[in-house]
């Protein structure tokens, strides 16, 4: 199975022109195509972890075949390959579960929708773009997919494209994104620069004997501004929240799921570069931890159901970066997996809820268990999974990062890491407590949703339960042994931090009913209490409107500066050499006479002219 | 003796074309059509053959070499001769003549090439040559009663038996000075004797006989004028395969006998290069006729393919070999677009284009595409191509030209996308229909499409193949 992986990408993205040119009129056929192409990639990806556990394919073993896509000997070698190990056999696995599980769910929530093929053409192109990036194996190939997913992204968010706020939104998103993709670009080509390939292995050969850290340094922080824009890291996490506006199973897919986590994963790809620069590296931990407090901060104020989750998002993408800045790969890329399963599945509860009642402010639903029984209850247990409330998956994967923090003697990271937990905790239990329980609101008529919606939401709950067990410390060789840099390192179980993290998610949800749990005016009072760190938090401390305000003066004013140096040089040039280049056409067109003598004569003028040019230095006896 | 299963290629095309002129007399009037099949089957089943024997190599009776650079160029003129002979069959029978003849002259002019691009001896080139300069005299005035046609016929004719002139005079030159024309002997004989100013005038005259054929300037005048008179299919044959033929013949004279004065030639080639690109891009711009527009365009891109020959290494041989292949899917791409064209309207004009994306999406889309092709804008084959061009003369330290090169690229852009501004955004004129293309022709543009992107995405199988094949020219 592993000699066929390359075939993982390429059932999808056949999908997507047999949607887009054969079957768009028949829509069902067209969720057909969709729903076989990632279902045959799944069945392939479970083949692939299973030759890989069975076969002994481990990160320092791993499977690779590239055949040159353009090369020059000697000068430039650009390969087409697929690089396959644990790492890689995990996340295809991860996406091709994700993305089955939410096309199914689609079939039901795009019911009726105008661009239902559309669709699912695009989650076709999306997924196909994803697992691409999954097998790469080279920088080179990873940024081309990276560029895919992109413009994937693009097309899903902007999907309602007649709404005007939808259409902004995709342009955000990829307007920043291109920003975070040129740094990577750089970064990359200075890699290429220094040690002349783009292959990730040979690179990983390289670079440790490589002595000029300076440079390295450079390229590490250039490539580290590529996650930075695609897992959403603060300063540039600004485009995810917007990106809610595309269709709900997206949000699950794309911004939840699967796309973001790509720049994580680039950073366990490309490891060994940030792994030999301790600088780097705390940098990486820090932006992580930071947008992980930052961005929990916001989500307890919004309203909006998606806008929190999103914010959600954000926060959890932070903890797995803050785990790649303090070495602990595996750390990283185990919250990424179970992250996956549960976010996907609140999104997809979301999506569920919305679907139902055309609402996305949280304070007009209301006492939604006695209608939805499914959709709440799987959500709850989402929910306290993403608190971290054991045996959850949730639990573990957090507890690692936090352990890891903790044992590797970051003691602030730990405590960033932990309040960033009470907060989690509470932010999504207010947000169950006021949606999902307490009364109707009054001309709500909630309803379950479909079967194909409300099937994929059980089996994600089963996940977020049972997939933290693969990395739980009772279980030997697990997650750790299977996933990691270097060697694998086990890390022993710190029953001090479990308990800590257990309280303080309890506590969190404590504090939720306190304040939610039923009808009070607590909440009121002591927002107008702090209402300058209220107004400061619900306004997500005004970063949008910081870089509207850089654009607008900042950025208007030099694009009114150039546009002014445009008009009056740059035109003024190119217009001449527009000019001249085009009246040179017309000006030698007239040699062209039609007359045969003429041609005669021209051709008889160069033999002559050029007999005599060569035969110059003859006559003057220069050559022997 | 001989080991005669090497020409089987040769024997075949041959027969083909004999069998197609009998055939013609035998068929009876009303079924002439059949004799079009048989002809696109023949070069489909010789094609076939052609690629089972491309690493076939050796000598046949002392002068005609078959190695895989030749065979590279065969496979070519039979995919060339192919999509013309798809291309040919309504605008043949349109001009309702004998439609044996055009065939079997198609099929004959390959054969020419073909020994083009095999001989390893100067009179056998030669004959070559002209077999394939004569059959083609007669393919460009094909168009009875058209007074275009009929000058595009006599100024080829002409000028074609003036540069065949120049040229002879260059071989008897080369022969007087080194005492053979088998070339490889040439080459021994120049290692060891130097260059004597009979050798260099020679080379010179050789030289401007091969710079005629691929339409180098100035030596280009013929090719505008000839290329808007011949019927469409045959000026898409004329300026792709005939094109291809002069640069194996090209590389088998200059890399094989003359490597020792390599110092000598390359300036000539330069400047070539240099005023190729330059002229033909720019006077390519104010065109207003689809076939004049292409000619001037592949008189620049011949000037791209003259980079390779400038690089004077394996690398530089293996884009021209690669560059001419692709060449043949876009330049052909754009020419049965135009027949398809001409054979609904009647014209030959760009602004008659107008809105022809919304009359036939497939004859649009592969103009565009091929023109995309042709100008160089990735993902289409013909990026891949020049980025090997460019990437041979780098090698060799000529930046500025590389330079030169990619800013007429870019001015190439601009008159490609003047048919294509006239295809997507003008409007049909009034009460126009979608056009009527044939199945087999749209058969044959789809593939040609999908060569294109295809070539260009994945480009690493031909490359492998055309960088092998040019090996043969630096082998010790």
């Amino acid at each position: 199975m592993i000699n066929h992986a390359w075939l993982i990408p390429v059932f999808p993205a056949l999908a997507f022109p047999i949607i887009i040119f054969l079957t768009r009129r028949v829509r069902p056929l067209s969720a057909l195509v969709g729903i076989a192409a990632i279902g045959a990639s799944f069945v392939m990806a479970v083949g692939v972890l299973r030759e890989v556990l069975l076969n002994g394919v481990t990160m320092a073993h791993p499977v690779e075949y590239a055949s040159t896509w353009l090369g020059i000997p000697g000068l430039l070698k650009i390969e087409a390959g697929v690089l396959i190990d644990p790492l890689a056999a995990v996340m295809l696995l991860v996406v091709t579960l994700v993305a089955l599980l939410v096309e199914i769910y689609s079939v039901g929530y795009m019911h009726g929708d105008p661009g239902f093929s559309t669709f699912f053409g695009y989650l076709s192109l999306f997924s196909a773009s994803m697992l691409g990036l999954v097998l790469a194996n080279n920088y080179f190939m990873i940024f081309f997919f990276w560029e895919l997913v992109g413009l994937c992204s693009y097309l899903l968010i902007g999907f309602y494209y007649h709404k005007q706020s939808a259409a902004r939104a995709g342009l955000k998103a990829f307007v920043t994104n291109r920003v975070a993709d040129f740094g990577f670009m750089l970064g990359f080509f200075f890699l290429f620069a220094i040690f002349g390939t783009f292959n990730f292995r040979e690179l990983a050969a390289a670079i440790p004997s490589y002595q000029n850290t300076g440079f390295l340094a450079l390229a590490a922080a250039l490539v580290f501004i590529g996650p930075i824009g695609k897992s959403a890291q603060f300063p540039l996490h600004v485009w995810l929240p917007d990106a809610m506006e595309g269709p709900t199973p997206v949000s699950a897919l794309i911004h939840a799921a699967t796309m973001v986590a790509a720049g994580v994963y680039l950073l366990a790809r490309a490891f060994v570069l940030f792994a030999s620069l301790p600088g780097i590296m705390l940098l990486v931990a820090y932006v992580g931890g930071f947008t992980a407090l930052f961005a929990a901060t916001i989500a307890i104020t919004q309203r909006d159901i998606k806008r929190i989750l999103a914010y959600s998002t954000i926060s959890q993408l932070g903890y797995m970066v803050m785990a790649m800045g303090i070495g602990s790969m595996t750390a990283g890329m185990f919250h990424l997996m179970t992250h996956a399963f549960f976010k996907a599945l609140l999104f997809l509860g979301a999506g569920s809820v919305i679907h139902a009642l055309e609402e996305q402010d949280i304070f007009r639903m209301g006492g939604l268990y006695k209608d939805m029984k499914v959709t709440v209850s799987t959500f709850v247990i989402a929910a306290l999974a993403l608190a971290g409330v054991p045996p959850l998956a949730g639990f573990w994967s957090k507890d690692e990062i936090l352990a890891g923090a903790f044992d590797h003697g970051f003691t602030g990271l730990y405590i960033i890491g932990t309040l960033v937990a009470f907060l989690t905790a509470f932010y999504m239990f207010r947000l169950i407590f006021v949606a999902f329980f307490g009364d109707r609101r009054a001309g709500l008529h909630a309803h379950e949703s479909p079967l194909t919606m409300t099937v994929p939401l059980v089996i994600l709950a089963v996940l977020s339960v049972v997939s933290g067990f693969v990395g739980a410390p009772f279980v030997s060789h697990g997650f750790s042994s299977f996933v990691y840099y270097g060697e694998p390192h086990h890390i022993e179980p710190n029953y001090g931090v479990m308990l800590l993290s257990t309280i303080v998610a309890l506590a969190g949800i404590g504090l939720a009913w306190l304040l939610y749990g039923r009808p009070s005016d607590v909440p009121a009072r002591l927002a107008e209490r702090y209402r300058s760190i209220y107004k400061l938090l619900v306004n997500k401390y005004y970063i949008d409107e910081v870089y509207l305000w850089l654009f607008h003066r900042v950025g208007l004013g030099l694009a009114e500066a150039f546009n002014w140096h445009d008009r009056h040089v740059v035109d003024g040039v190119f217009d001449g050499v527009g000019d001249v280049t085009r009246l040179s056409g017309h000006k030698l067109r007239l040699l062209q006479t039609g007359n045969l003598q003429t041609y005669a004569l021209v051709i008889f003028t160069a033999v002559v002219i050029i007999a005599l040019w060569m035969a110059a230095p003859v006559l003057g006896g220069v050559i022997q | 003796m001989a080991n005669w299963h090497l020409l089987t290629v040769e024997i075949l095309t041959a027969a083909l074309g004999l069998g197609l002129l009998a055939l013609g007399l035998l068929v009876p009037h009303s079924d002439r059509r059949g004799i079009a099949y048989v002809a696109t089957a023949g070069l489909a089943g010789i094609l076939a053959v052609a690629i089972g024997m491309r690493e076939a190599s050796g000598v046949v009776l002392g002068g005609y070499v078959i190695d895989p650079f030749g065979t590279y160029f065969k496979i070519l003129f039979l995919v060339a001769a192919m999509l013309t002979a798809v291309c040919s069959y309504d605008y043949v029978e349109k001009m309702g003549l004998n439609q044996a003849e055009y065939y079997a002259l198609l099929i004959l002019a390959t054969l020419g090439m073909m020994i083009l691009a095999s001989s390893g001896e100067l009179v056998s080139l030669y004959t070559g040559l002209e077999l394939m300069t004569i059959t083609f005299c007669i393919l460009a005035a094909y168009h009875l009663g058209d007074a275009k046609s009929a000058e595009a016929g006599i100024k080829y004719l002409l000028l074609g038996a003036m540069s065949s002139a120049i040229f002879l005079y260059g071989l008897s030159l080369v022969y007087g000075s080194s005492g053979t024309t088998v070339i490889r002997e040439i080459g021994q004989q120049v290692a060891t004797r130097g260059a004597s100013p009979a050798l260099l005038l020679g080379t010179i005259f050789i030289l401007a006989g091969f710079a005629f054929k691929v339409t180098a300037v100035p030596f280009h005048m013929w090719s505008p004028d000839v290329y808007e008179g011949a019927p469409t299919p045959v000026t898409g044959f004329l300026s792709v395969a005939s094109k291809a033929a002069a640069f194996a013949a090209l590389v088998r004279v200059f890399f094989g006998a003359l490597p020792d004065l390599h110092n000598f030639w390359v300036q000539l080639f330069i400047a070539l290069a240099v005023l190729t690109i330059v002229l033909g891009n720019l006077v390519a711009i104010p065109q207003t006729n689809i076939k004049r527009l292409l000619a001037y365009s592949s008189i620049a891109q011949a000037g791209y393919l003259l980079l390779g020959i400038v690089s004077f290494s394996v690398l530089g041989v293996g884009a021209v070999a690669y560059y001419a292949m692709l060449y043949v899917f876009g330049n052909m791409g754009a020419f049965m677009a135009a027949t398809a064209f001409y054979n609904n309207d009647g014209s030959d004009e760009i602004k008659d284009y107008a809105g022809l994306a919304r009359r036939s999406p497939l004859v649009a889309a592969l103009m565009l595409f091929s023109l995309l092709s042709l100008a160089g804008i990735p993902p289409m084959a013909g990026f891949v191509g020049k980025f090997y061009l460019f990437m041979s003369i780098i090698s060799r330290q000529y930046i500025w030209l590389a330079i030169l090169g990619i800013l007429m690229s870019m001015v190439s852009v601009y008159y490609y996308l003047l048919v294509a501004k006239a295809m997507y955004l003008g409007n049909p004129p009034e009460g126009s229909k979608p056009l009527q293309v044939a199945p087999g022709l749209q058969v044959a543009m789809v593939v040609s499409l999908l060569i294109l992107f295809i070539l260009g995405i994945y480009p690493t199988p031909l490359t492998n193949y055309a960088m092998n094949s040019a090996v043969t020219f630096f082998m010790p």
